[in-house]
């Protein structure tokens, strides 16, 4: 029996142990805290209290876990049982959008969220099969390392980081900016300082002890997560149908949602308040045709009100009232018309049916027996749910920062043992956010619609006096009664608002946004690394200086996260636009940079490195192209005019369904125009595919 | 067998492995959503498509992971080219 099994089976006893005192203990915090809140403690030192000590326990493991040395630092040591790995890739693999995001998209878009679902899960069978075994018996450090080995010449791998610098910058900026929002709504404190102490508890993870200290932060961190997301829903699944696995149940709320959205279609209340939406917005549209008039209107209308409550000297409260309206006016055309488009883009959808939600458990939109235009929509709604699935998929079998994960198993056999833990520990959160959709959307239907304004449960007001964009209500047609089109919900606030739901005490409100927290700052933690490792190691170890010690190696290393991630703060910081779209045309380009070079790599020994070149430049380019020629955020970036021309109606965020093929075809092709690769990365493609072929 | 052989054997019942379970998640994922408004049906309570995205994607999904696993650790250890026991 080998020393270093031996040793490996000692760890892993030792793991168990730490994990399950840190899980007890956790468990016993979150009952010391519920109790203090009993006992009078404000809800603002819980927040700071979670926030605090949750971001403290992970310093404490990132510290304990420092290290100079380069196989702890990349890959870890190659020592983390698959069990463990799987966990911490569930960790880095949900982020803030899938803790928060998924289920409020999810409780929106009804079956074509489910897209999400499937795509983001079924990626691992992709990467159990085609990749994960066979970069593991590769065994380097990174991605590029093995698009450099694989396929020879020094553009393979420079190509490689671009896009992994690329995929991951703009995903680490929107979980930088996701921490900050956390950490803010947490404790009360500006966005910005949220940002900046958000970024410190992410330096203090990664930056002593690299990969080692991000895969033991990020194990803790997934326990933190998975218990915040499931006990709220299965206290309020309690609380709807007795049971508390509302993964079993939930098919009957489904049921009775169908049954609600139908009898609310025919409503005569919800007609009266989309007939007054649709009203406002036929006001909108024509104020829009020419926003000058219509502001010096507007403006003359509200000081004549005003004039006229002065001269019959009105209350002062009224005055006051129509002062503020007044100064609430838009203050030039630009303004107005943004502002404008907006109110109108909003009273549109609340003029639809179910306030421009489609009904839940209807798949894709339109209809195929219907008018021409009908069946139109619904072959581009079913293309779309597809290509985006395919996306999804695609890239997650392509981002950088999950395959490094299956480099620090100890072996080939671990490492598609742990692509399977992977999967089951992200499935358990993916499995119960529809779920919570369908639970919230239970409520709102049945115990929010139909009820009287002044008798709506707590948590309604509570929220919508937090965040006006996340929910509010607004009485439209003056009865005193809540309609459905009368609110508005966005997505982010189901997850944020289920412990509430269920009638929970607060300390679990902090354990949710504690769970989120977890889950970008694991995220953000694992992107930086590959960020970091792929500048100093695959640009500056391999390229420039492969004289460079361990030692100035991984120095390069800390000082590069440190850079980028002050860099990403400063961004994150900056508010940007279309944040989910960023992160959504991450998955894209990595699907069309990656995959194509990645399994061609493995699977035809054919494949050149000229072929590589060519396909993912291709495969990049057609994707960027096509976003940056049809998505409305990225045309005024850089200045596109012209009408919007999709091709087969495929929305942008799946433009890599065409990036993919594309890099597929060119790589084939122009591998049969070069020559073969040499003999010598033959034998070393031939040897990837076995876990040991006589070396050692 | 010689130890060569043994390998063309293992790489092909890999590839033939591969190939089936990529195909059982093609199917699973393309197949099932593309006829999703057609399978209009309700099964123990539950919307036929509504349950296959949500819940029967994910459980075929496992199985793919978990039986490649453990078939390709076995089929490692019957053609030789599994890694030396620690």
């Amino acid at each position: 029996m080998g020393r270093r099994g031996e040793s490996l089976r000692f760890f892993r006893r030792q793991l168990n142990k730490v994990y399950r005192w840190y899980t007890g203990g956790f468990l016993l915090f979150l009952l010391a805290l519920a109790l203090l809140e009993r006992l009078g403690l404000p809800r603002s030192w819980i927040g700071a209290i979670f926030l605090l000590a949750t971001v403290a326990l992970y310093a404490a493991i990132g510290i304990m876990s420092r290290t100079t040395d380069e196989d702890a630092y990349y890959v870890a040591g190659r020592s983390v049982p698959a069990f463990y790995n799987g966990m911490a890739s569930g960790a880095d693999w949900m982020s803030a959008a899938s803790f928060i995001g998924l289920a409020g998209t999810l409780y929106l878009q009804g079956y074509n969220g489910l897209a999400f679902v499937m795509g983001w899960t079924g990626g691992f069978c992709l990467v159990a099969v085609l990749l994960a075994p066979y970069l593991r018996k590769f065994g380097r450090f990174t991605i590029p390392d093995f698009l450099g080995e694989r396929y020879g010449g020094r553009w393979p791998r420079l190509l490689g980081v671009f896009a992994a610098l690329l995929c991951s910058f703009t995903y680490v900026v929107a979980q930088i900016y996701g921490v900050g929002l956390i950490a803010s709504r947490l404790t009360g404190m500006a966005f910005e300082l949220g940002v900046f102490l958000g970024l410190g508890g992410i330096l203090v993870c990664s930056f002593l002890g690299g990969m080692r200290a991000v895969t033991w932060t990020q194990v803790a961190q997934y326990i933190v997560l998975i218990v915040a997301y499931l006990a709220p829903v299965a206290w309020l699944s309690v609380k709807q149908t007795g049971s508390p696995l509302p993964q079993w149940e939930y098919g009957q709320q489904l049921d009775k949602i169908a049954a609600k959205e139908l009898a609310l279609a025919t409503d005569p209340k919800e007609l009266q308040v989309r007939r007054v939406y649709e009203a406002r917005a036929n006001v909108l549209r024509i104020k829009l045709q020419d926003p000058a008039a219509a502001l010096v209107g507007d403006r003359a209308e509200a000081e004549s009100r005003l004039q006229a409550l002065r001269d019959r000297h009105a209350q002062p409260n009224e005055i006051a009232l129509a002062e503020r309206e007044l100064a609430l006016l838009p203050k030039d055309e630009a303004s107005a018309r943004a502002a404008w488009r907006r109110e109108l883009e909003d009273s549109e959808t609340k003029s639809g049916a179910l306030n421009g939600m489609a009904p839940h458990e209807l798949p894709f939109a339109g209809d195929p027996k219907g008018s021409g235009a009908q069946q139109r929509e619904f072959e581009a709604s079913r293309w779309n749910f597809m290509a985006l699935v395919f996306c999804l998929s695609i890239g997650t079998a392509a981002l950088p920062h999950i395959l490094a994960r299956y480099y620090t198993v100890p072996s080939v056999r671990e490492a598609r043992q742990s692509v399977a833990w992977s999967l089951f520990f992200i499935a358990l959160l993916y499995v119960t956010a529809p779920a919570l959709a369908v639970l919230v959307k239970y409520e709102v239907l049945y115990h929010l619609v139909g009820t009287p304004i002044h008798e709506l449960p707590s948590w309604v007001s509570a929220w919508a006096k937090v965040d006006p964009g996340l929910l509010s209500f607004k009485d439209v047609n003056g009865d005193g009664i809540l309609q459905l089109n009368e609110i508005s919900i966005g997505g982010d606030v189901i997850v944020l608002a289920t412990p509430e739901i269920a009638g929970l005490p607060y300390t679990v409100s902090a354990l949710v946004a504690a769970g989120a927290l977890a889950a970008a700052l694991s995220t953000a933690d694992g992107l930086l690394l590959v960020i970091a490792n792929g500048l100093s190691h695959d640009l500056y170890f391999s390229m420039f200086d492969p004289q460079a010690s361990t030692a100035r190696r991984v120095t390069l290393s800390k000082v590069l996260l440190l850079v980028v991630a002050l860099a990403a703060a400063y961004l994150a910081a900056q508010k940007p636009a279309d944040i989910l779209f960023l992160v959504s045309a991450a998955f894209s380009f990595a699907a069309a940079s990656f995959f194509p070079a990645l399994v061609l790599g493995i699977f035809w020994k054919r494949a050149t490195g000229a072929a590589a070149v060519a396909g993912m430049l291709s495969g990049l380019g057609i994707t960027l192209f096509y976003m940056v020629t049809t998505q409305p955020w990225l045309r005024s970036v850089f200045h596109v005019s012209g009408p919007v021309r999709l091709w087969w109606d495929i929305q942008p965020i799946s433009a890599g369904v065409f990036g993919v093929p594309v890099g597929f075809a060119v790589m084939v092709i122009v591998s049969w125009l070069t020559p073969a690769p040499s003999a010598e990365v033959q034998a070393m493609v031939d040897r990837l595919r076995y876990p040991w072929a006589g070396e050692d | 067998m010689s130890p060569q052989e043994l390998r063309r054997r293992h790489w092909r019942l890999n590839r033939w492995l591969t190939a089936s379970l990529l195909g059982l998640w093609f199917v699973v994922t393309f197949g099932f959503s593309f006829f999703a408004r057609d399978w209009d049906v309700r099964v123990l309570g539950w919307p036929l498509p509504f349950w296959l995205a949500a819940q029967g994607s994910l459980l075929v999904y496992l199985l793919i992971v978990v039986i490649y696993a453990g078939v390709m650790n076995r089929l490692d250890r019957a053609c030789g080219v599994a890694e030396p026991e620690e």
